[in-house]
């Protein structure tokens, strides 16, 4: 039978956590299809298209799934289930949202946020706030699974899968949407940068961040902030890096006044190179930092800035 | 209205945990116990409706083992009404536990149900969107702001990128994020308070649920230890290193 991937969009582009589900669905070694559920979402399903490996994606196109809403998600996923033995969406707070309503529907057990494929039943996952790692073999039957994507690579462009139009059950209207507030931002998104540059409570106060910000735009990177950063109100909730922020693996993770707390490293752990600037030498982010510095990030901050600039970034 | 607050007994968040060498688990031998900080905020938040009189009852309920009684303790020293504990043994999966709290829904007829967004041992995040779909019912997940009208909820919620607000009609599901509220701490005199207020024993049969685990757990691993690097002494150094490793 297939794999249907539930895609991550806005309505206007199609989100990396999409390329990396379906990277995470080709492990189970079946066909996969990808739902694009949105309103005047003809792009995205466009590029779902493209993205390789993908047999075919299903359209549908109703003001019932704007705002990817669970109630109308949980309907149209369940009408679309019998074809499928295992049903993937990422981790994001999406996919979190519906798919426990839809394994609940086909009365199966959803295994979260995998970090990796053993086999098309068995898989690894996160328990304890990646504390300990977690391997758990499905019973036969349909899977419902969330795809942690900062563990899986994304799949790359060059399919052309055909685009095939489908509707789901009416909106079952329990809930409505009534307004968002989004960080606008011009630098790339947590989840998906190459390079994060973070601080925490070392940077005393929301005007510091500007000295991260200085960096971030010299190396194209993306802010993030501790737990504690965020709690002090120095910048919005959804800057927060961690067990309860977002589980981020760059490339280069530069944590800036960060002491490394358990909670904040559960979310940076897995990124490929890590930097550390604190003033404490003890301080727990230096035993996970593969390149520390000890000293007065205010002191220290400018004199990066200033090396960066004269490298021509 | 009544509101339904399940809680569930955790490793306390404090606590280092460690894996079993036999790879069958983690180490509860002698560890501290707490209620999932999560839940916390949901009691809490269950507690200032009913002081703001927008709700009449606040009920506790936790499934496991019989010293999750000590949960339900703590929910009625918080301030809860009354509890309800349905022991079980051993592992209990979200769908197991949705299917139990639905069958409690079915005869207490709450308004409102309040979960924590999930629990931190197997951090799964489903139970309460498992229920709502249950039970049919709107939910409003990773709250971060509630108000509570009539026949309606509007919930702000943590979303990817910044705040999403949405409108549920009543009953509805609420799962809590980190930032909805700070919970209090239970008084002497209400620890004390608590001691007299009811505990309702169940098991899940009396629900007609089978607990028995769907999924398999094959072992359970240390995470792939980060070793410590170098530590530089400029920012010039690091930036150095930064580019022979290849990432700026």
């Amino acid at each position: 039978m297939t794999s249907l991937v539930i895609a991550e969009h806005d309505n206007r582009t199609l989100k990396d956590a999409t390329a990396k589900t379906v990277a995470a669905a080709m492990q189970l070694g079946a066909p996969v299809h990808v739902l694009v559920a949105g309103h005047d979402c003809r792009t995205v399903a466009d590029a779902a298209a493209k993205l390789s490996g993908v047999e075919k994606v299903l359209l549908a196109d109703s003001a019932a799934y704007a705002k990817l809403l669970p109630e109308p998600m949980e309907q149209l996923i369940v009408s679309l289930a019998p074809s499928y033995d295992a049903i993937l969406a990422p981790a994001t707070s999406n996919g979190k949202n519906y798919m426990p309503r839809v394994a609940a529907r086909l009365d199966v057990a959803q295994i979260s946020e995998i970090l990796a494929v053993e086999s098309p039943d068995t898989f690894r996952r996160p328990i304890y706030a990646g504390n300990a790692i977690e391997t758990v073999q499905a019973p036969p039957g349909k899977k419902v699974i969330t795809v942690r994507i900062a563990a899986f690579r994304p799949v790359e462009e060059t399919g052309a899968a055909p685009i095939e139009n489908v509707s789901g059950p009416a909106d079952p209207q329990l809930s409505s949407f009534v307004g968002e507030e989004l960080s606008k931002s011009e630098r790339p998104e947590l989840t998906s940068a190459k390079i994060i540059i973070s601080g925490g409570r070392g940077l005393q106060s929301g005007e510091n961040f500007h000295l991260l910000e200085k960096i971030a735009d010299r190396l194209h990177a993306a802010i993030g902030a501790s737990r504690a950063a965020v709690d002090a109100g120095f910048v919005p909730n959804d800057y927060q890096v961690g067990q309860t922020g977002k589980v981020v693996a760059p490339d280069l993770y530069i944590a800036v006044g960060i002491s490394g707390a358990i909670q904040h490293l559960a979310g940076m752990k897995d990124s490929k190179v890590i930097a550390a600037i604190n003033k404490d030498e003890e301080a727990p982010i230096f035993q996970v930092a593969d390149f520390g510095l000890v000293g007065d990030l205010f002191r220290l901050i400018p004199e990066l800035d200033q090396e960066l600039a004269r490298l021509g970034y | 209205m009544k509101i339904l607050v399940p809680v569930k007994r955790v490793i306390d968040f404090n606590v280092k945990v460690r894996v079993k060498a036999d790879q069958t688990g983690v180490d509860l031998a002698n560890v501290k116990m707490a209620m999932n900080p999560f839940d916390e905020i949901a009691v809490e938040e269950a507690l200032r409706l009913r002081e703001k009189g927008k709700a009449t009852e606040v009920i506790a309920v936790s499934i496991g083992p019989q010293a999750a009684q000590e949960t339900i303790r703590t929910a009625l020293a918080m301030g809860a009404d009354r509890g309800i504990l349905v022991k079980a043994e051993g592992t209990v999966e979200p769908l197991a536990v949705a299917k139990i709290l639905k069958a409690i829904c079915d005869e207490e007829k709450p308004g409102l149900v309040i979960l924590g967004k999930q629990a931190i041992d197997d951090d799964s995040n489903q139970t309460g969107q498992m229920l709502a779909a249950l039970l049919g019912w709107p939910q409003g997940t990773f709250a971060h702001r509630l108000e509570l009208g009539e026949t309606s909820a509007k919930v702000e919620r943590e979303i990817d990128g910044g705040l999403q607000t949405v409108d549920l009609k009543l009953p509805a599901i609420i799962t809590t994020d980190l930032r909805l509220n700070e919970p209090r701490y239970a008084s002497l005199p209400n620890i004390m308070k608590a001691k007299k207020k009811p505990i309702a024993e169940k098991t899940p049969a009396d629900y007609g649920v089978d607990t028995t685990p769907r999924l398999k757990v094959l072992k359970v691993t240390e995470p792939p230890k980060r070793q410590a690097g170098v530590k530089v002494k400029t920012a010039a150094e690091l930036i150095g290193k930064l580019r022979d490793a290849g990432v700026i």
